[in-house]
């Protein structure tokens, strides 16, 4: 076609883009899945590649190159036709990470962030990608390898340079194992504890069953009564927001869930997806009734693509079965869901960048209100839900609401999953009811010699050993169902500092105060590191977080300062110890040899100012 | 009674344009009033170009772009009790700190002096050179605000603030009674 070479693509990927393009209809809102497959295919999106897709889906190149920066899984420069993410959270750091990117480095001949000359492999960083129970962790194209050691990426980087397939580094079978059984060669579950609700056996299709047999309101009620709130850490009640999502006068309504669990530390939604898919499922035909919903889209987080099989198979099941589809359980209920593949943002965790993200734009969050439940996706009454809290609305339907509510205590209902990582002996996935102290949950996991733990991931809270008696529940300690675990070993500064530049990299910029007051504090963390801080850089600390956390307009600035407000609360002589008062009030943080020497080796001489005279 | 002795005040324009200084000016007769309290030592109004004692207040106007910026910002923060920070290059860098914004580059200041002395579309350099007397003090990787390199008492914000301001803010300080501005006395939108 004409067109095609005056955009300067090779005829044949025009073709293959056209025929993407065409997959879904054209359609601009699934400019990610767009996007995510030419990337899969050509390996980037070229200035070119943009210009058609603009074409075959009526945007503007400048609109599609919006969505294709934004995600860090998409590139704009070719990448190697195998793409090696290690996993960069603090835990996977602390378990050996930088030895096993110091044996990829040697074994590939290329740094962190290149790519091999013959176009073969590229080596990156990526922030945690959910396994830190099996760190150190990387991505090889849509499989993960999980415990590496040096050795092991010696072997991994000669395998692939042998001309292996990602896969059959995982299984030389790859392909004829089932979807199951390629999840599990792949990521240890690591269920620790099962409780009562989500991971001991469950009955198939219960809660659908008893849902089909009630009236609409009854169900939301019944939700409403057991005290369910929502577990992707906000803690607002389901009930009710399924409640005000059926009052929105509507056409049509959408139910999403939420699977793109980012938050460093978490990865109990990835034991879900894995074990209990159709309880997921369930729970969100059960949502759909209830609100009047026959839309439903789960959007997974890029990084657990090696899920897709998986949950794709769970749903055509499930299609095939009459359970999703048209005239469900033989009534006037349609619903069904589609899987939508994030692309490496943890920002599309918050709602609003997730049900943008679903519209094929830039994973912004949206101003609010409105609210999604009045005006989500495609500004049409849209349900929320994590993972793990449809699996629960299943359970209650099935046990019914009393069940539920006696498990846990006042305010904090049911079970929680808990995604226990870092320094103790047995990380993994513990389900136990709301209401138990960090200090015994530490003990189930052998993390007794705890110095410090991080409840909630990076926007959570860190505390110290004197507060292990505190609670986990949403009154006392909140969180999504992230506890990572650091011992005595570890530099508190460290960690705080990790978080600020993941708050760094993951900002969407929408906001000056996100944007840029994340990279000062960043900044001001790393003096404290280096013993160069003064006393008063503990008010500014203090005075930039807030300023940030008042004038965010989403969640991650609103959290993003919590690991320095923290642990300035709970770890005050870490930060005492390091700061000290400048001499004669000239700042030592300001190192004037390193600042003139990129003029001194410009002028090619010396500083008449600054460097010793020699010459008498 | 014994007569207060007089305040001493030094002033320095760093990587500034000198429009602070003009507004200091901008005191205009106040200045009369001003001048019984206060004498002027290092300063470019005085051209002193040494302290000849410790004074009380020290003025900065502009950042710190060069090698020479940051040892006289050092020699006041020594010599003065409080310094003050003036308009926007003192505090923020201002409009020298432009050049702060080329980031993707191996080489920034190499690129900024290039652009500027050599390949700018407008340039007319018959030498062909990036000036390089040794006279010249050598320039800092980038701009830096006064309050990265030393320790700064208080801001004055504005570009450049008025002079009403600067004398309000004296006088208040003179007399002890110095508390912060009024908010719609720092607005500018």
């Amino acid at each position: 076609m004409d067109t095609t070479s005056e955009q300067g693509l090779p005829p044949d990927e025009a073709e293959r883009i056209a025929a993407i393009c065409e997959g879904v209809g054209d359609d601009p809102h699934r400019m990610l899945d767009i996007l995510r497959a030419v990337q899969d295919e050509l390996r980037w999106i070229s200035p070119a590649a943009m210009g058609l897709i603009a074409s075959r889906t009526g945007l503007s190149r400048i609109a599609v190159e919006g969505v294709a920066s934004f995600y860090a899984f998409l590139s704009q420069a070719p990448k190697g036709r195998v793409t090696i993410r290690l996993c960069d959270d603090i835990v996977d750091r602390f378990a050996g990470m930088p030895e096993v990117a110091a044996a990829f480095e040697a074994a590939l001949g290329i740094k962190v962030g290149e790519t091999s000359a013959d176009g073969a492999v590229s080596l990156e960083y990526t922030p945690c990608i959910g396994l830190c129970d099996q760190a150190p962790a990387a991505m090889i194209n849509d499989v993960v390898l999980t415990g590496l050691t040096p050795g092991r990426a010696g072997d991994i980087a000669a395998a692939l340079k042998a001309g292996q397939s990602p896969e059959e580094l995982i299984a030389q079978d790859f392909l004829d194992l089932t979807p199951h059984e390629r999840a599990t060669r792949q990521v240890e579950n690591n269920i620790r504890h099962a409780g009562a609700s989500l991971l001991s056996p469950v009955p198939d299709g219960a809660g659908l069953a008893k849902a089909l047999d009630m009236d609409p309101v009854r169900i939301i009620a019944e939700i409403e009564a057991s005290g369910l709130r929502g577990c992707g850490g906000a803690g607002f009640g389901t009930g009710r927001k399924w409640r005000f999502a059926a009052e929105t006068e509507a056409e049509r309504r959408i139910i999403i869930c939420n699977a793109d669990e980012g938050e460093p530390g978490t990865f109990k939604d990835r034991v879900l997806l894995t074990e209990r898919p159709h309880l997921l499922a369930e729970g969100m035909t059960i949502a759909a009734r209830a609100v009047g919903a026959s839309e439903g889209i789960l959007y997974l987080r890029g990084e657990y693509v090696y899920l897709r099989d998986l949950i794709e198979e769970v749903l055509q099941d499930r299609r095939d079965r009459g359970l999703l589809g048209q005239g469900i359980g033989g009534q006037d209920f349609d619903f069904d869901i589609r899987l939508q593949l994030g692309a490496g943002a943890y920002i599309c965790g918050e709602e609003g960048a997730l049900i943008s993200s679903c519209e094929g734009l830039p994973g912004e969050p949206k101003t609010r209100p409105p609210f999604p439940v009045t005006q989500g996706y495609l500004g049409l009454p849209t349900v929320v839900n994590n993972v793990e809290t449809f699996c629960h609305a299943a359970r209650i339907l099935d046990q019914g609401a009393q069940w539920f509510s006696d498990m846990g205590h006042a305010g904090s209902h049911g079970t929680k999953l808990f995604s226990v990582s870092g320094d103790c002996l047995r990380p993994g996935v513990y389900e136990l009811s709301y209401g138990l102290s960090v200090r015994e949950l530490l003990a189930m996991a052998g993390g007794e010699d705890a110095a410090a733990v991080a409840v909630g991931g990076a926007s959570g809270t860190m505390i110290a050993r004197d507060q292990f008696d505190r609670c986990l529940s949403f009154d006392d300690l909140a969180t999504g169902g992230s506890v990572v675990v650091f011992n005595g070993s570890r530099n508190i500064l460290e960690i705080v500092e990790y978080y600020m530049s993941f708050f760094v990299h993951e900002s969407c910029g929408f906001c000056t105060p996100c944007r840029v007051g994340n990279v000062f504090l960043h900044k001001a963390i790393g003096k404290f590191r280096k013993g160069l801080a003064n006393p008063e850089d503990i008010e500014y600390l203090k005075d930039l977080s807030g300023t940030i956390i008042e004038t965010s307009r989403c969640g991650l600035g609103t959290t993003s300062p919590k690991p320095i407000l923290t642990t300035l609360e709970n770890f005050p002589l870490v930060y005492a110890a390091t700061v000290k008062p400048s001499k004669d009030r000239i700042r030592a943080s300001f190192d004037i040899q390193s600042a003139i020497d990129d003029a001194r080796h410009m002028a090619k001489r010396g500083s008449e100012i600054f460097d010793e005279d020699y010459s008498e | 009674m014994t007569e207060l002795r007089k305040a001493r005040i030094a002033t320095a324009s760093l990587a500034g344009c000198f429009g602070c200084h003009m507004a200091i000016l901008d005191i205009d007769e106040r200045l009369i009033e001003l001048m019984k309290l206060v004498e002027v030592d290092r300063s470019p109004l005085t051209d002193i170009k040494r302290f000849t004692r410790r004074c009380d207040i020290g003025i900065i106007e502009g950042g710190c772009a060069n090698e020479e910026n940051v040892h006289v910002l050092r020699d006041f923060r020594r010599n003065c009790d409080v310094l003050i920070a003036i308009g926007q290059c003192a505090i923020m860098g201002g409009l020298p700190a432009m050049r702060n914004a080329i980031m993707h580059s191996d080489a920034p200041l190499r690129e900024c002096l290039e652009e500027a002395f050599l390949t700018g579309r407008y340039i007319r350099n018959t030498t062909h050179q990036v000036p390089n007397d040794p006279a010249l003090p050598l320039l800092l990787d980038e701009v830096y605000p006064c309050s990265e390199v030393v320790e700064i008492d208080y801001n004055i914000p504005g570009c450049a603030p008025s002079g009403d301001i600067i004398y309000e803010t004296l006088a208040g300080l003179l007399a002890g009674k110095f508390s912060g501005f009024e908010r719609h006395r720092i607005r500018f939108d």
